[in-house]
């Protein structure tokens, strides 16, 4: 059942080539499919553009969102670098930011009016932290020690993160008066994150992002933590038998992608909807595992494809009202970007291989 | 509680699992031949969508179903070529199909939304519907519930009790000694995954077409992800799949019954039972301290209880095979 991703590895100059031909075909293939959906559906490609174009950077209130988009979205990809890297796919993203979230807004629940406001926001991040770590190995301890693929136990503790989260917002924590699916009970605005001016963006949190996506970037490369990761990646038996302790880093994988998450879940509370809600994620985690196998694995490039993902997301929420447009058009575009940059790495190995 | 409220939840359980049991059965099958689909929520909501609105243009349901088994086939044959052929992750691309297909179905099912269609026709079997309790529960149903029973014995059959059965298991347990035996095995891959596909997509269908009677965005409400949990929970056996889906049924009935009196929680935290169920499955049945446990109970005991509990993931299940 434990298979590893194909990690980037360097090429001759022309394999290279040869590869970025591929993924070029890929994406000229894949934004051709997406034209031909758009042209079933008898609208015009170069309408969807332009809507979407202005649905993300229209207004500074939109291009606000674009970034409150992107911030959790690197936060997850970047933790997701570490697992990926060990050869661990963490489908539990999910219910680490869930998490995260859950225990961002119990500190907050618990500190309000003990401690100065910036406190209570400071240590309401770090419970969330915490509490993504929590999730995060949890789902390590049951790969490591109990020999259960992290895919299906991710998946399943995902659901359950899901299932605590609407049940808190319906039962203890659920609004005065009547529960409902719009969440808790709004904090008080002294325990938001400041915002640049009347948006949604919240600079600290945005801060926080570009921080941990650097310190990401820089352990990747330079670190012998980032080195032995790989080489458990790769092989974990050579790596093993090597001396490297395995079971640890692959824990500390699980314990760094569950903080950044879990950060990502806390930021959602107090940057975001100042309070917790039943799609707190947003699927973001999601979308961070389409980022992160898009980029094969390559730190450096999360910037750039987070940032166009994020656009993505915002700019569709105007197609409803300008062509009368389903806004999960933007998850069409990233899947087909994703689904056919795998195929093309497929087609691309299989003809190195033909060629040999 | 009387009989007769028993019996109408357990009547909402049959009707809520079916929609599972192929979806559970489908994807017993393709793992067992050694494939993992991992996207059976987004082909479950895509061949619902394309199933339906096929039924609505042709005004026939049977055409809805095959629609629905084509774009199952479809998805999987994506699956299939990009991991078996192309050798890349199944898990990668399963997933990412499961994203795609959930978005292509709302954004191409958009027009759809809450329109009528035609749904499956109810169909009592004469005599045995008026045995009481039993014929309430078995026999006022429709063909596709019929035929959802049927599909657990003949899997069942098939797996068990015949040649071609005995051969999917091996290619999914020892792919190798299946090919010197001179098997294709990618062939045989092929076909599995197929198949498993177009019982996901008969799952689609059986949702937009009978169990919920329409489509709308997201209709499915994570099915696809609970028949993964179910297959795990059900040891890679159709049975115990199945019955894992029914307990899944009579979960949610009750819930909804529940609901009805304590109005604070609702039914979406009783569906986190399936996932639970499963990671216990896996700690129970995928570490060694069961054995260690057992150990001191004499051989005549311990094999027969560990061969009722454990039941092991296919061997070569999610593996890359290397047939040239």
């Amino acid at each position: 059942m434990k298979e590893n991703p194909t990690l980037h590895t360097k090429s001759p100059v022309s394999q290279l080539n040869r590869g970025l031909i591929y993924q070029g075909g890929a994406l000229m293939l894949s934004l051709l499919f997406v034209a031909v959906i758009i042209l079933l559906t008898g609208e015009s490609p170069l309408h969807v553009v332009s809507a979407l174009v202005d649905g993300a950077f229209g207004t500074p209130d939109q291009f606000a969102r674009v970034f409150a988009t992107l911030t959790p979205l690197v936060l997850c990809a970047s933790g997701l670098i570490y697992t990926f890297t060990a050869g661990l796919y963490n489908l539990g993203v999910e219910g680490q930011i869930v998490i995260g979230a859950i225990a961002s807004t119990l500190a907050i629940r618990v500190l309000q009016g003990q401690l100065p406001p910036p406190l209570v926001i400071a240590v309401s991040i770090l419970a969330g932290t915490l509490g993504g770590v929590l999730w995060g190995l949890l789902a390590g301890a049951l790969k490591v020690y109990g020999n259960i693929s992290e895919i299906f136990a991710g998946l399943g503790l995902n659901f359950v993160a899901q299932g605590l989260a609407i049940y808190l917002i319906f039962g203890p924590w659920k609004r005065p008066g009547i529960a409902s699916m719009s969440g808790t009970e709004p904090f008080d605005d002294a325990f938001a994150l400041g915002r640049f001016g009347q948006t949604d963006a919240a600079p600290v949190a945005l801060a926080i992002a570009v921080i941990v996506l650097v310190a990401t970037i820089v352990i990747m490369r330079n670190t012998h933590f980032g080195l032995r990761l790989k080489a458990v990646g790769q092989n974990p038996r050579a790596a093993f038998i090597l001396g490297m302790p395995s079971t640890r880093l692959l824990l500390s994988s699980f314990l760094v992608c569950g903080a950044f998450a879990g950060m990502a879940g806390s930021l959602q509370v107090v940057g975001l909807f100042h309070r917790l809600i039943p799609s707190i994620s947003s699927n973001l985690g999601f979308l961070a595992l389409l980022v992160v196998m898009l980029i094969s694995f390559n730190a450096v490039w999360i910037a750039p494809v987070a940032f166009f993902f994020s656009a993505l997301n915002v700019g569709s929420l105007q197609l409803p009202m300008a062509l009368r447009m389903e806004s999960s058009l933007s998850g069409v575009i990233q899947g087909m970007l994703v689904l056919f940059a795998l195929l093309a790495r497929g087609f691309s190995e299989r003809n190195r291989k033909t060629r040999s | 509680m009387d009989l007769s409220q028993l019996v109408i939840i357990l009547a909402t359980a049959i009707a809520t699992a079916t929609p599972l049991v192929f979806a559970a059965i489908g994807e017993t099958i393709t793992e067992r031949a050694g494939v993992i689909n991992l996207s059976t929520e987004g082909t479950i909501l895509l061949s619902a969508m394309t199933g339906f609105a096929a039924a609505r243009a042709a005004n026939n349901v049977l055409v809805g179903f095959a629609a629905a088994a084509i774009v199952g086939a479809l998805v999987s044959l994506i699956v299939a070529f990009g991991a078996i052929t192309l050798k890349q992750s199944q898990i990668a691309i399963g997933f990412v199909l499961a994203l795609l297909c959930a978005d292509l179905s709302s954004f191409l099912g958009n027009p759809i939304v809450l329109v009528p269609g035609p749904t499956v026709p109810s169909m009592p079997i004469p005599l045995l519907q008026d045995i009481p309790v039993l014929g309430r529960l078995f026999f006022q149903s429709d063909l596709l519930v019929y035929a959802s029973y049927l599909l657990i014995a003949v899997t069942w059959v098939f797996f068990y009790r015949t040649r071609p059965g005995l051969l999917l298991r091996s290619i999914g347990e020892q792919p190798a000694a299946a090919f010197a035996r001179g098997n294709n095995v990618i062939r045989m891959r092929y076909l599995y995954t197929l198949i498993g596909g177009a019982l996901l997509g008969i799952a689609g269908a059986a949702f937009s077409l009978d169990f919920k009677a329409g489509w709308s965005n997201r209709a499915t409400a994570g099915y696809g992800w609970i028949a993964l949990a179910i297959v795990i929970f059900g040891g890679w056996n159709p049975l115990r799949a199945a019955v894992g889906a029914y307990f899944f049924g009579v979960l949610q009935s009750l819930a909804s019954v529940a609901q009805s009196s304590i109005q604070s929680v609702p039914t979406q935290v009783f569906s986190v039972a399936p996932f639970v169920l499963m990671i216990l499955v896996l700690v129970l049945t995928s570490g060694q301290w069961l054995d260690n446990l057992l150990s001191r109970l004499p051989v005549e005991v311990r094999r027969p209880i560990l061969r009722a509990i454990r039941a092991p993931a296919p061997a070569a299940l999610g593996k890359v095979f290397e047939q040239d």
